[in-house]
């Protein structure tokens, strides 16, 4: 569209580089989505945002920017967005989920280091993301080793507010969340030049759990079997959960929602009753990354459930709504988030059981973004857990590449054939 | 009734027609650049009812023969069972992947191991080694076990390996001896993934590499195990497959 050419100019996007970067996309969309069969006719909006995905969102963002407004990109599930919001800003998520810029990132950074920490990079470096170009301000955590280190070279590149979220959960590690969350409201507030008072926080708070129940209600269809949706639309869903606007998600969510509940009365679904039920479990996966649930689900599979930072951990815990003190409760609930950079971490480990049991699912594909420790090593808890719950697991460490979608493919088909022959078919 | 299985791997294509009294016929050959006009001429000289296809190219062929497609995964796990009864443990190096499969008291598969993405240890890098110290690839396995001592090799990657190899022929190793250290090297590696799975007993070692003598000692001695080599290791996938169909 020719405005949003205009638009990508004005914000300095590298055209020739990003023309690259969108031209791939439509072919990409139409294999992963458009192919599957009996989709729920609710997924037009988020088909509609999908196949623009440079374009109207980062139109509102310009309008929000020429009404004042400040737009705060974020890279994880840790930055409390409804301090943004109370503060007036308005909360992106820019995890790339593409090779982008890697041998411009590759200057920087060294080439063995996580994909997603590359590719944030890769895309500041090459201005080849409108979104990131919007932003007034980004915002890092240090929760791994190499993005803690990235961020001061990105910091080099644009604003950079670093959070600092502590490894453990004991009451000291408390005392410095609570004093971060409330140096993130003051950094927040210093950008947009509005003070987030304690009614705005309120609504904040009413807001993003309007946004979270609606992701709640849509997952909690997915447990009925047949299941109404793929996994690979609901993914796409959660992704699209971090950057668009928060009300208007929650209500398209929502319409979808009961549609797929209509569907679950009827005991309508996208595949055959008794489709060896799967969970993804392990790190994030980011837009355009649907490798992992678009191969489960072409080869015999249902992805029911996804326990990860782009899934049920986004919206699984709420912030507590009637508590008085409501930087106490966005404190207390994100420090909730049960991500293997904390240790130890025996919160996940009881949840991925639990999701399991919820979900009645047949197997577990954990997923590892190569270089990434934490994901890699807290394996070991989880397959022991998993292991005595008799739940099977593969473990598949990859990155954002093509070139091991035959082997991948090869793995996750054995191991739904080898469920296949161990569950009995209902 | 006869069924066909036809594993297209990366680098041979197998096929194995079976009936009620057993194998009818068994054939191996290169895979090339173009695997459906071989496969369609290798289909096309014989006879058969249903078949089941394996391997890297199965949903190739489930696309243009109408085939029914099965990973090798389990199309190795029911041809050992079928050529040795009993059967608890699989190990299969291919030319381009390595698989180590334990199998249940019913032939089915248990749980698994695959190498990902990259070519180390695997058939091919068997290939790559054998043209760099100047070996036919019969005769590779052979020049191993004739070796004086073992020359250490670090590294499976066949790209570093490569490197590696050229600077110890620049030292003045005996290019036997460094012939073990590979075999010695692929071994390690293989003795790592098999160890990541509990097997049980025996090993079935399959594939085109599992003709290879100096692998067969090597690896029966660091996995203190007896290794099971078929008469043709390299139509075992092709095997189960058609048994998969019958």
């Amino acid at each position: 569209m020719a405005d949003n050419r205009q638009m990508w100019e004005k914000l300095g996007i590298d055209m020739e580089a990003h023309d690259a970067l969108l031209g791939a996309i439509p072919a990409l969309v139409e294999e992963t989505f458009m192919r599957q069969e009996n989709r729920p006719a609710k997924m037009d909006f988020f088909d509609f945002v999908l196949g623009d995905i440079h374009g109207i969102r980062v139109h509102e963002l310009q309008e929000i920017k020429a009404n004042g407004g400040k737009v705060i990109g974020t890279f994880c599930v840790y930055v409390p967005e409804e301090i943004i919001l109370a503060a007036g800003g308005t909360c992106i998520g820019l995890c790339s989920g593409v090779d982008i810029g890697t041998a411009e990132a590759e200057k920087v950074l060294p080439r063995n280091i996580c994909p997603m920490i590359k590719a944030s990079l890769g895309f500041k470096m090459t201005k080849t993301c409108p979104y990131f170009e919007s932003t007034d301000l980004v915002v890092g955590e240090t929760t791994c080793d190499g993005k803690q280190k990235a961020w001061e070279i990105l910091g080099e590149m644009t604003p950079t507010y670093v959070m600092e979220l502590p490894a453990m959960k004991r009451d000291s590690s408390r005392r410095l969340w609570d004093s971060e969350v409330a140096a993130f409201k003051n950094a927040v507030e210093q950008t947009t030049g509005k003070k987030g008072t304690d009614d705005d926080l309120k609504k904040a708070i009413a807001k993003v759990n309007g946004k979270r129940r609606a992701l709640q209600r849509l997952s909690a269809t997915r447990q009925a079997d047949p299941v109404p949706i793929s996994g690979t639309d609901a993914l796409l869903i959660e992704q699209i959960a971090f950057y668009d606007d928060v009300e208007r998600f929650a209500a398209k969510t929502n319409e979808l929602a009961e549609e797929l509940e209509a569907r679950v009365a009827a005991g309508e679904g996208v595949f055959p009753k008794g489709t060896p039920r799967l969970m993804i479990s392990g790190t994030p996966m980011a837009v355009p990354n649907w490798k992992i649930p678009h191969i489960i689900e072409t080869s015999g599979g249902a992805l029911v459930v996804e326990e990860s930072c782009t899934g049920q951990r986004y919206f699984r815990e709420l912030v507590e709504e009637s508590a008085s003190d409501a930087m106490d409760a966005i404190a207390d609930r994100y420090l909730k988030t049960d991500c293997a950079c904390f240790s130890p971490n025996d919160e996940r480990i009881e949840n991925v059981i639990k999701l399991a049991k919820e979900y009645n699912v047949d197997g577990v594909v954990y997923t590892s973004l190569m270089f990434c420790g934490p994901y890699s090593v807290e394996y070991n808890k989880v397959k022991k857990a998993l292991d005595a719950a008799g739940i099977p697991v593969i473990k598949i460490d990859t990155d954002y590449g093509m070139e091991d979608v035959g082997q991948i493919k090869t793995r996750i088909e054995a191991f739904i054939e080898q469920i296949k022959e161990t569950v009995p078919a209902s | 009734m006869k069924s066909a299985g036809l594993d297209i791997g990366s680098r041979t294509i197998a096929l194995v027609v079976i009936d009620d009294a057993g194998v009818v016929a068994a054939t191996v050959q290169d895979t090339t650049y173009d695997p459906i006009a071989e496969c369609r001429a290798l289909l096309a000289e014989h006879s058969f009812d249903s078949l089941v296809a394996t391997g890297y190219g199965r949903h190739l062929a489930a696309e243009h023969f109408n085939a029914t497609p099965i990973t090798e995964i389990k199309a190795f796990a029911s041809g050992a069972a079928h050529l040795r009864p009993g059967c608890r443990g699989v190990l299969d190096i291919g030319g381009q992947d390595v698989k180590v499969i334990s199998v249940n008291e019913r032939g089915r598969v248990a749980d698994f191991e695959m190498n990902d993405r990259c070519a180390a240890g695997t058939g091919k890098f068997i290939e790559v080694m054998a043209a760099a110290l100047g070996y036919k690839i019969e005769d590779f396995g052979a020049a191993a076990l004739n070796a004086e001592s073992l020359v250490k090799v670090n590294s499976t990657c066949t790209v570093f390996a490569e490197s590696e190899v050229v600077s110890l022929i620049a030292k003045g190793e005996a290019r036997a001896n460094i012939a073990y250290g590979i075999h010695d090297a692929i071994a390690e590696r293989i003795v790592a993934m098999v160890t990541r799975i509990d097997l049980a007993g025996e090993i079935f070692f399959a594939g085109g590499a599992a003709r290879n003598q100096a692998l067969q000692k090597i690896l029966a001695e660091k996995l203190n195990a007896r290794l099971f080599v078929p008469e043709n290791p390299q139509i075992v996938g092709a095997l189960g497959a058609a048994l998969s169909g019958a």
